[in-house]
């Protein structure tokens, strides 16, 4: 599906990621996990054309896509979530979602203009689109509220739902569950689960070892822009290097 | 659009079109069409400032640029009003798009800063290229917008309904612009650059298009406001000029299809009002300014739109009724 090689991007003297090579399949759950700095949202970046690299190559399904800019990334289906999402507070829920669909249609701004029977109906389909994402993530009920009144674990929700309207092959989750409750994360854990099951990909970047270790079928380690390791759940767990760098004796032995 | 604001619309459509009927004098209905005019203006800053998010400064430059397209090619070389009057448009957008790609290189408060030196810049070609511009001196006697049919344009009440007729056409297109995708997508920008691009929006095209659009606008407020002061000189161009747009799309609602429009009128007759305390008027004006962006930071139609949308929230819905067992059973099979 997605795969890098020899990824490396330096800012200055600095090496963010250094020679990353790793594969992404297919509608797999793949997880990237590593200590603060360790270059993990440096490697998303590169992914989704934030970063170009400053050597490497990144091909999606066979292609090569190194340095394209993140709107054509999206349009070739790799999607994203950000740690934060700000979303229009003003306005509610599933108006925020309906621009998400945008990329997948055709209007011009002659159509705008006209009003036309094309945009209308590219309108409608983004519509649909929005409300399919948001029954898929759980909130059709909060619909219509405004984006400024629901709750944090809404918010990662409506995240998800808004990568998810892109219509993306694979998604890029970048700290799904970060600032919710235990309660919350297991069932945003289910929610990737879902999303895997529906044909999307899924790469995630977390810190909750518990949730990445029951959900993952491949962690790769991060550890100063270098891939330490690489492996199931089990073998990372088992990992000397990762336990040295990131997981720590504790979490090792329990 | 419910009822009542159809209802809403509707009154203040008419309370427009029987206005210089009720006005006391002729001077009135020129302040009010000035105010139109500039409401256009700000209408057009609304969308790169308001839905796109970029604070642009030189607005009034571009305003400057149709206004004097207006004035040097019917004085100087006899042009017909309307002629120029398309042409200050095209020429508005050509300079939009020329400043546009250069200035939108840069984000933030470093656009900001860029557009205010290119404003400046207008101002100082304008003031210095005498040749073409007639310079410090300006350009006067600039002729009335010329008669469509039988209707004259060279007295004030014609001239108000002109002005009313461009504004209202200015909020048809502009509510088509941000009712539509293209809108929904200025707005994403506005809301995050990162998150705009992920989903799939290409960043500089889009709002080199809304520049584009807002300096058209500038460009045919300028040449309205040409044809009916009669009048130019280089300090149109100026920055104030901008910033008093950014004051009346503040106070009337940023962001929103009339804020700039009710700004725009309220503020002139505040203005107006406040006409006899001469420089004191400041000491009212500031207090109620900063009042209003502390209470009503939304300014006066984001304030009255975000309570109706708290209020349709909290409303149960047919619709939303019937769908949670639906969804409880989605949450509990992921």
């Amino acid at each position: 599906m997605l795969e890098v090689r020899s990824l490396t991007k330096r800012f200055g003297g600095l090496s963010a990621v250094k020679e990353v090579t790793a594969t992404f399949e297919t509608g797999r759950i793949n997880a990237i996990i590593g200590p603060n700095g360790a270059g993990k949202t440096t490697f998303f970046n590169l992914i989704s054309g934030f970063h170009r690299p400053t050597s490497g190559r990144i091909t999606l399904e066979g292609r090569d896509v190194t340095g394209l800019r993140p709107d054509r990334m999206a349009a070739l289906g790799v999607g994203r979530t950000f740690q934060t999402t700000s979303l229009f507070d003003q306005a509610t829920v599933l108006d925020n979602l309906i621009v998400g669909h945008k990329l997948r249609t055709q209007s011009t701004f002659w159509d705008v203009m006209t009003n036309s029977a094309r945009l209308r109906a590219d309108e409608r389909a983004c519509r649909a689109k929005a409300e399919e994402v948001l029954d898929f993530v759980g909130l059709a009920p909060i619909a219509n509220r405004l984006a400024a009144d629901i709750s944090q674990e809404e918010r990662k929700r409506i995240a998800f739902a808004l990568a998810l309207a892109t219509d993306p092959k694979i998604v890029l989750l970048d700290e799904p569950a970060g600032g919710v409750n235990p309660e919350e994360t297991v069932g945003l854990a289910n929610l990737i689960r879902k999303m895997v099951r529906s044909g999307i990909t899924v790469c995630l970047i977390e810190h909750k070892m518990d949730m990445i270790m029951s959900l993952a079928d491949r962690i790769v380690v991060l550890d100063h822009g270098e891939k330490i390791a690489e492996g199931t759940p089990a073998q990372i767990r088992a990992n000397p290097k990762v336990i040295e760098a990131y997981l720590g004796a504790d979490y090792a032995a329990a | 659009m419910t009822p009542l604001q159809k209802g809403l619309l509707a009154a203040l459509a008419a309370g427009a079109l029987v206005f210089p009927f009720v006005a006391a004098n002729d001077y009135y209905i020129y302040v009010m069409s000035l105010a139109y005019i500039m409401a256009i203006a700000a209408v057009g800053l609304n969308l790169i400032l308001g839905y796109t998010g970029q604070l642009n400064l030189a607005h009034a430059g571009f305003m400057a640029i149709g206004a004097y397209t207006v004035g040097i090619l019917t004085v100087d070389y006899g042009w017909p009003y309307w002629a120029t009057f398309v042409l200050a448009g095209i020429l508005a957008g050509v300079f939009g798009l020329a400043a546009g790609l250069l200035s939108l290189r840069l984000k933030t408060h470093y656009f900001s800063i860029f557009t205010l030196c290119v404003g400046f810049i207008i101002y100082l070609i304008i003031e210095k290229a005498d040749g073409l511009t007639h310079g410090t001196v300006g350009i006067s006697a600039i002729p009335a917008p010329t008669g469509i049919g039988p209707v004259q344009f060279n007295s004030t009440v014609p001239q108000y309904y002109l002005v009313f007729a461009f504004l209202c056409l200015s909020l048809f297109v502009m509510s088509r612009i941000v009712n539509s995708l293209l809108g929904r997508s200025f707005v994403a920008i506005r809301n995050s650059e990162e998150l705009a691009e992920t989903l799939g929006i290409n960043l500089m095209r889009t709002k080199v298009l809304a520049f584009v659009i807002s300096t058209i606008y500038a460009g045919l407020a300028g040449a309205l406001y040409a044809g009916f002061v009669r009048f130019l000189g280089p300090d149109l161009a100026r920055e104030h000029h901008t910033f008093d747009m950014l004051a009346f799309i503040l106070i009337g609602g940023i962001g929103t299809l009339f804020g700039p429009v009710l700004g725009a009128i309220l503020l002139t007759w505040l203005t107006q009002s406040l006409q006899f305390l001469e420089d004191y008027r400041m000491i009212v004006f500031g207090p109620l300014l900063i009042l209003l962006v502390m209470y009503f930071p939304q300014g006066i139609v984001g304030f009255y739109r975000t309570q109706q949308a708290r209020r349709a929230a909290a409303a149960p819905a047919p619709e939303r009724s019937a769908r949670p067992a639906r969804v409880e059973e989605a949450r509990v099979n992921a």
